[in-house]
This record gives C-alpha cells, sequence and structure tokens, in this order.
C-alpha cells in the first residue's frame, strides 16, 4: 500500500470540507473494497478521510413505507434488523448475503454504492426498488446513478448519507454466487409495486442494470412463467473466466424466475 | 505519515505510534507481538486474520489499525481462561479434532466464537454457512464443523 495521510472527522461536515481540501483524497467507509485495492496498489488516494466516527451516517429506521439506511450502516445491521426484515423482506435477505460475516460486520451501503463494483450486491436492490440517493447535496434517483464499470453519479468530493427504499408489495433477490468469492455472478432483485414492476440485473454488465421486458411481462402477470421464456441478449455482458456473457444471459432468466417465485411465496 | 493509534486488546489498553498505512494485523502481530492472529491470503478470502472488534468478527488484514482506534480488539491470545484452561469453544475443537496443520484454526475460533453467541445450538448447515469467510487448505472442514457445533452448545450450557 502507498502511504497516505489518514483523518478521522466527527461530523460530515467536517469530512466535507477535508474533501474539499485533498482533491486526491478519498472516504474510508468500512474500507472492505477500497483497503484491498489499496493493498493491490490499484488504488493510491493521498487522503484517507475515514468515516467511522460520523454519527449522523449511521441511522438505520422505517418511516411508514420508507426504509432509511444511513451511508454507514453495516450489511449485517440490515440484514439482522427487525424493522426491514418486516417492511423489506427482500432488502434485508440481499444484505445477509453481500460477503461474509466479517466481511458484512464493516462492509456498508454507502461504500458499497460508491464503488459500484459490478458484481456487488447492493445496487441490485437500490435499482430494483428504485431507491433514491441521497448525497450531502441532492437526491439522485436509482435510475440516473450507476453509470459505468466503477462509475457512478457522484462528483468528486460529494458523500453519499442515505439511501431510502419505498417498500414494495412483495419482492426478492436470487443471486448465483461465485463459489470462490461471493460475488453475484449474476443476481436479479424483483420487486412488484403493485401493477409497476421492476427488475434489476447485478454481475451481468458493467454496473447494475434494468430487464425492461421482463418488466413488462411481469406488470401484465406477476408469475414465473412470464419471464421463463424470455431470452436475454448476451452483447455487452461481462467475459470473464468464471461466466461467459451467452452463460450470463441464460442466468438472468433462471434468476429472474427463481426470484419471482420466491417474492411469491 | 505516522500517527498515534491506541486501542484495547484483551483487555489491555495498547497504543503505538505506526504508519497510516499499517494494516491492523500487522499492529497485533508486529507491534503487539501477538502472532496468533495468522495472514493467509492477505486478499480477504481466508479469515485467518479474524480478530473481534467491539464484540463482532472482522478480518484484521482488511482494516487499517486507525480504523480500530478506541476499539475493543479481541484475538485468540484472550480467549482461553486467565487460569490456562480452554474456552469451551478451544476445547471442542480439541476434542473434535477441529485442525489439521492449524494454520486457519485461529480465525476458524474468533468467527466460530462470534456466531456461537447467536446461535446456541446451530444446524450443520448454519455452521456451514457461517464459514462462508473462512478457508482451511487442508480441507479439513467435516471436523471443524463438528468442533463449531458441540463448542456452541458447550458455550449454551456454560452460561
Amino acid at each position: 500500500m502507498y502511504a497516505f495521510e489518514y483523518h478521522r472527522p466527527s461530523s460530515s461536515k467536517e469530512a466535507l470540507d477535508l474533501a474539499a481540501k485533498k482533491s486526491e483524497g478519498k472516504f474510508l467507509a468500512g474500507g472492505q473494497s477500497l483497503v484491498q485495492a489499496m493493498k493491490l496498489r490499484l488504488s493510491s488516494p493521498s487522503d484517507l478521510i475515514d468515516l467511522g466516527s460520523v454519527s449522523e451516517l449511521k441511522n438505520l429506521k422505517v418511516e411508514g413505507n420508507t426504509v432509511l439506511v444511513g451511508a454507514m450502516v453495516r450489511h449485517a445491521e440490515v440484514a439482522a434488523s427487525p424493522a426491514v426484515q418486516k417492511a423489506i423482506p427482500a432488502l434485508a435477505a440481499l444484505a445477509g448475503m453481500i460477503g461474509d460475516r466479517q466481511v458484512r460486520h464493516m462492509g456498508t451501503i454507502g461504500g458499497s454504492l460508491a464503488n459500484s463494483d459490478p458484481a456487488a450486491d447492493y445496487p441490485a436492490a437500490v435499482l430494483g426498488l428504485g431507491a433514491t440517493i441521497s448525497t450531502h447535496k441532492r437526491k439522485i434517483e436509482a435510475d440516473k446513478f450507476f453509470k459505468g464499470l466503477y462509475e457512478t453519479a457522484l462528483e468528486p468530493g460529494e458523500l453519499i448519507t442515505q439511501v431510502s427504499f419505498p417498500a414494495p408489495k412483495r419482492a426478492a433477490y436470487m443471486k448465483f454466487k461465485n463459489p470462490a468469492s461471493r460475488f453475484a455472478l449474476v443476481g436479479v432483485f424483483v420487486a412488484d409495486f403493485g401493477g409497476n414492476v421492476r427488475v434489476a440485473v447485478t454481475g451481468a454488465g458493467a454496473c447494475a442494470f434494468r430487464q425492461p421486458d421482463m418488466e413488462k411481462a411481469l406488470a401484465a402477470k406477476f408469475a414465473p412463467e412470464s419471464v421463463a421464456n424470455i431470452k436475454v441478449k448476451s452483447d455487452g455482458l461481462n467475459n470473464d473466466l468464471h461466466a461467459s456473457p451467452e452463460y450470463r444471459a441464460h442466468l438472468i432468466t433462471v434468476m429472474a424466475k427463481r426470484a419471482v417465485e420466491a417474492a411469491l411465496k | 505519515m505516522s500517527v498515534k493509534v491506541s486501542m484495547k486488546v484483551n483487555g489491555k489498553p495498547v497504543s503505538a505510534e505506526v504508519e497510516a498505512r499499517t494494516l491492523l494485523v500487522t499492529f497485533i502481530r508486529e507491534n503487539l507481538r501477538l502472532t496468533g492472529t495468522h495472514v493467509g491470503c492477505d486478499t480477504a478470502q481466508c479469515g485467518a486474520c479474524t480478530v473481534h472488534m467491539n464484540g463482532r468478527a472482522i478480518k484484521s488484514c482488511s482494516i487499517v489499525a486507525m480504523q480500530a482506534e478506541g476499539a475493543d480488539i479481541l484475538t485468540i491470545e484472550g480467549v482461553a481462561n486467565g487460569n490456562g484452561t480452554l474456552h469451551p469453544m478451544q476445547q471442542a475443537f480439541k476434542e473434535n479434532h477441529g485442525l489439521q496443520c492449524g494454520f486457519c484454526t485461529p480465525g476458524m475460533v474468533m468467527n466460530a466464537l462470534d456466531f456461537a453467541k447467536g446461535h446456541p445450538n446451530p444446524s450443520e448447515k448454519e455452521v456451514r454457512e457461517s464459514l462462508e469467510g473462512n478457508l482451511c487448505r487442508c480441507t479439513g472442514y467435516h471436523n471443524i464443523v463438528k468442533s463449531i457445533v458441540a463448542g456452541a452448545r458447550a458455550m449454551a450450557a456454560s452460561k
């Protein structure tokens, strides 16, 4: 790891002031991707602004039909929260599937979204539920957040503060795991808002994306057979030693079908 | 740049001047000379570096020491009782032969301890799922799973 200067602000204002001064700096959330990337020298920020002591980013609550997750809320907290389990069980279940136990104790939603790993789980929930990402200066709709490989709508120095998820009528996330890394080879999040259905895919492309043909079919009839015969085009899908684009395309249909089945249970 | 880091490790306050890029595992092994916490893969896959931070299992190779500033850290050295008798989970690993070469064992035990707190009588399936973040390159999982099931029950019984 290259050397850097470490900062430990106690408020988001202090964190933002630091970020404004340190243009080559980075916010540090749980560090489960960033510290690893720095060890591999894939990332070499001049400064790390550790958000671990910024308590205003750690709130997790359910208000009416909305689940509000602060940027520094750990995956394990979302997975274990009775309020989230009740409001959006699929969201709690997804958080409990991220990485492994130890990673879930450190990793945060803000870190996951800002990093936008192509195989991360949270982007599927954010896009599938049509969540809103609040930063210190604006609100960004999920549909406008994910821009490409590790690329988001965030501007330099912009800080995610909270993510708000509207509770659907029913939803489920199905993930085909890479058996070694537990990252999603393909993950599909299906959410039914009563007539309006959203289907979001992670792991298959450069970043999470929606599957409009499936959404239309499921809006007409929310049943596994509505998606079972939809063939997904493999153009532009990820190709690596774990899976070909054709295999990933096939998995999208299989995982979507299973997600609908799970949502109906 | 060097920074001052302070935390509690196995109940004792410790502090040192370290480089900001010092990983928690490096601080534990090299500054504190507590070498029971192992570095297996250094890429967050193997879990041999698992310790508890404020009661929760984490991978100490995946955070910098400064992220543990002010925290309560428990390493494998702090698990046995003061009088030298083994913790029920350690005893269960011994009795069920839950190790072969032993390299992964500290991480397995630390993860198992945290897991057992919420699972007083776990099924084999739950234990296997809980070990997602720990690798045994001897592939001796069968006895590790048996050990954790027995250890969790023993912990619940000794409460």
